[in-house]
């Protein structure tokens, strides 16, 4: 095989808990050394997060933290020490790419925020993500992905009308905010390479979460509607809902937008006659009576496996697909096939599955080793990196500077 | 300075693969939108501009084809294909979300793209990919939300579960793929070698589950879903729980989000809040409560219900405003529920100049766009430029650029190649 993509980049990496980590994954599931750094008075948050290696907590046993760190190399330093702040300035030194995800005054409390490093390094790519940017009133604000996604629109846009508004499942936002930060950081560092000049990039979470519903936010603007949650329904489209199937909790998710693909579903469920009954002849027809229409096909999945309905709907050309659950998604043909969870063996959870790749790369698939235990590396990176003896380490560690507990 | 110089991006995604050639053309590069002959199906998804359906006024197109300019071309017929082939030729990007195998069928596959241009970064975004058992099956956002995994764990437990009520899927999809799109193009620069990036979309809406795959695979449970009160699926203790946890409250006049996290930061915020109700004489039962004892989440139910109901009445004691005011404040993570109304007076938007204001003289109309969401300070990202009509730019690229003369273009309009 040939070189990886990010071959000889090198990351000082700060970031913690979801956008940050997963930003910075691209570049080391790609080739980049990277180094994360944490401590034990202070460690990724994710650490503390179900689930853990036998249900027992613990600083190594979150499988969840594990997930996004892939590939890196993991040092423990307390940078709330002034030798800490040191090493950390060296690290910075030493790299292409500081990733931090504090909130906006954390860096700047150690000296280490762009303005102190680009004096010392002017060509640094410093790539900040918070949950709303740096400046202005509210970028002290300092919560999760679940914030971001209730505050920029998601809550009041999932759910029911007659409901309380709610987002979807966990931080929706964290898995937004990482793949803009990803693709401007690899553009900045080609543009680096090309130019010499550096830069910060400034990312908000609020901000990444407004682009994928921009047209709502356009449809007040310019119309003056406030879209709101809906439950399944889609202007466009009817039946459009999840059916409930054979089975607890099993459910198969239907979408008809054309007047042939009713047609198919109407043959695939036995009843030819709905086609041109006149409650259900148009979609103007099927939208006015979709209550009715929603009844009478989960009568008809009701009796079926979910994977039965996806299938015989599909062999005719109608979108359907199994709402699948976690374990679903594991057992799911195409899944598999993509060979998208990874089973990689992690030195204290053991063997176990990661989330994989969403996309191929022909030439260069990328590949991903576990992610490391708390403080993992430190040997390798301070001796090898940063070029330590093993005494002065042996005094970081008598200081607490190189932290083996919290 | 852009992040990219203008390198020349052929974006022949329909409705679903918009938002990776819109992010490319943010970025820097020379994205030309082609679409077939009488316009792209994805100008016919809503909203609408004055509510009119029309596809020079699908607030989607618009929104996702924004800093493109836009050329018609017939790929299926002969002369469309010799067109689309010279454009290939010096493309760097070629961005499409056909189904697996039609390109292919019409010779304009990687395979054969690849070798005309070595260099040239090919991305196809599709429901499952290239190939496998599902690769040719029909997907819509809806279909995309349940194969990916977050319909099953969203909305509440009482009813079917829910997508987000506006399409999210194919976003997600063409957001991935950037990044896999950028990737490759760092290698293409160091390298001349081009690749294909074969996104999926039902592997990118996993992506959006948080510790719910790996639950499963590390405690065999399967995450259920809440609305305004969510279900972590946990082991605590050698017990397998499934914890509720609030996300959204009741407040004076609406809602906010907090979630009672107890580790970490989670300490500090909760202590920070149990002070502010105290002042307030509120929480009084919450003076003295140790936090640190409750891991993550709360998982005792008693527990949790006292906490929720000292908490919960200092919240509907005040509104949205008070809430989010003490919050930024104090540190603490209370959010309002944003809704558009509000994202248009939110000052933090305004304050980081979020919003980009462009007229639009076809309606006479400024029209609000939201901006890129990250500062880049040597290469800030300007105002976009409207997203193209209609074969708006065909004269600009075949005759200003491809050297075509005039009755050419006449000709192939009206034999349904332009």
């Amino acid at each position: 095989m040939g070189k990886k993509i990010f071959e000889g980049i090198k990351v000082a990496d700060f970031t913690w808990v979801g956008v940050g980590p997963i930003t910075i994954k691209n570049l080391a599931d790609h080739g980049a050394t990277v180094v994360h750094i944490e401590s034990h008075t202070h460690p990724d948050l994710l650490r503390m997060t179900t689930p853990f290696k036998d249900g027992i907590p613990g600083v190594d046993r979150s499988a969840f933290m594990a997930d996004y760190n892939t590939n890196k190399y993991g040092i423990s330093l307390d940078i709330n020490t002034p030798k800490g702040v040191e090493i950390a300035r060296e690290l910075i030194l030493w790299s292409d790419v500081v990733a931090e995800s504090f909130s906006p005054r954390a860096m700047g409390k150690w000296g280490l925020d762009y303005e102190s490093i680009r004096k010392v390094k002017p060509d640094i790519i410093y790539y900040s993500a918070s949950q709303q940017g740096h400046g202005g009133p509210h970028s002290g604000y300092i919560g999760f992905g679940m914030m971001m996604a209730s505050l920029s629109g998601y809550a009041h846009l999932t759910g029911w009308p007659d409901r309380d508004p709610a987002p979807p499942y966990g931080a929706y936002t964290d898995f937004i905010s990482p793949f803009f930060g990803a693709a401007a950081l690899v553009a900045a560092l080609d543009h680096k390479r090309k130019t010499g000049v550096g830069q910060h990039l400034d990312l908000s979470q609020l901000e990444c979460g407004l682009q994928l519903i921009a047209p709502v936010q356009m449809d007040y603007t310019l119309n003056g509607h406030e879209m709101k949650r809906d439950g399944n329904r889609d202007p466009r489209a009817a039946p459009h809902n999840a059916y409930p199937c054979r089975g607890e909790d099993s459910w198969c998710a239907i979408a008809v937008f054309t007047d042939e693909e009713w047609t198919s579903l109407c043959m695939v469920m036995g009843k030819p006659e709905w086609v041109r009954d006149p409650r259900f002849e148009n979609l103007d027809a099927r939208k006015v009576n979709e209550d009715e229409l929603d009844r009478l096909i989960g009568e008809w999945t009701r009796e079926r496996e979910a994977q039965e309905v996806m299938e015989s709907l599909q062999s005719m050309g109608v979108p359907a697909g199994v709402v699948l659950t976690a374990e679903g998604q594991f057992n799911d043909s195409q899944v598999r096939y993509r060979n998208f969870f990874r089973n990689l063996y992690h030195q204290v959870i053991g063997r176990h599955a990661y989330d994989g790749f969403s996309f191929e790369l022909s030439r260069t698939p990328g590949s991903l080793t576990a992610a490391p235990t708390l403080g993992q590396h430190n040997e390798y990176v301070y001796k090898e990196i940063l070029g330590m003896t093993d005494e002065e380490i042996g005094d970081l560690i008598a200081e607490g500077v190189i932290t083996t507990e919290g | 300075m852009n992040l990219l110089p203008p390198l020349r991006v052929l974006d022949i995604t329909r409705e679903n693969g918009f938002l990776c050639g819109k992010m490319l053309a943010d970025l820097g590069c020379d994205v030309l939108k082609i679409e077939e002959p009488g316009g792209d199906p994805g100008r016919l998804q809503g909203p609408f501009y004055q509510d009119t359906p029309n596809p020079d006024k699908s607030l989607y197109w618009w929104a996702f084809n924004a800093n493109k300019r836009g050329i018609t071309l017939n790929i299926e017929e002969t002369e469309g294909r010799k067109i689309f082939l010279r454009l290939a030729e010096k493309a760097d990007f070629v961005i499409e979300s056909f189904t697996p195998g039609y390109l292919d069928d019409l010779g304009l596959g990687y395979r054969d793209l690849s070798k005309l241009n070595p260099g040239l970064v090919m991305t196809s975004i599709t429901p499952f990919g290239q190939s496998g058992p599902y690769a040719r099956y029909e997907a819509t956002d809806l279909i995309g939300m349940a194969m990916g995994g977050i319909m099953y764990i969203s909305g509440d437990a009482d009813r079917p579960p829910v997508r987000v009520s506006y399409p999210q899927a194919w976003s997600h999809a063409a957001l991935q793929a950037a990044m896999g799109t950028m990737n490759a193009y760092y290698y293409r620069e160091s390298t001349g070698k081009g690749q294909h990036v074969d996104a999926s979309m039902q592997l990118s809406v996993i992506w959006t589950q948080m510790n719910v795959t790996i639950t499963w695979d590390i405690s065999r449970m399967n995450t259920l879903r809440g609305g305004a009160v969510k279900t972590y699926s946990m082991v605590r203790d050698g017990k397998a729980m499934d914890v509720p946890v609030r996300y959204t409250w009741k407040c004076k006049d609406g809602h906010v989000n907090f979630v009672i996290i107890g580790a970490g930061p989670g300490v500090r915020v909760n202590q920070v809040l149990v002070e502010w109700m105290n002042s307030e004489g509120m929480g009084l039962e919450l003076k003295d409560f140790d936090w640190t004892s409750q891991g993550f989440v709360p998982t005792d139910p008693e527990t949790r219900e006292m906490l929720e109901r000292n908490i919960g009445e200092f919240f509907e004691s005040h509104t949205v405003e008070e809430l989010y005011e003490g919050a930024v404040a104090k540190r603490i993570w209370i959010a309002p529920i944003g809704t558009p109304a509000y994202q248009m007076v939110n000052p933090q938007l305004g304050a980081r100049s979020f919003w980009q204001e462009v007229f639009d003289p076809d309606i006479g109309e400024t029209v609000v766009y939201p901006g890129w969401p990250i500062r880049q300070s040597e290469s800030p990202v300007g105002p976009p430029r409207r997203a193209p009509h209609v074969g708006e730019h065909n004269e600009e690229i075949y005759i200003g650029e491809m050297g075509l003369e005039t009755g050419d273009l006449v000709r192939l309009q009206e034999s349904g190649v332009i």
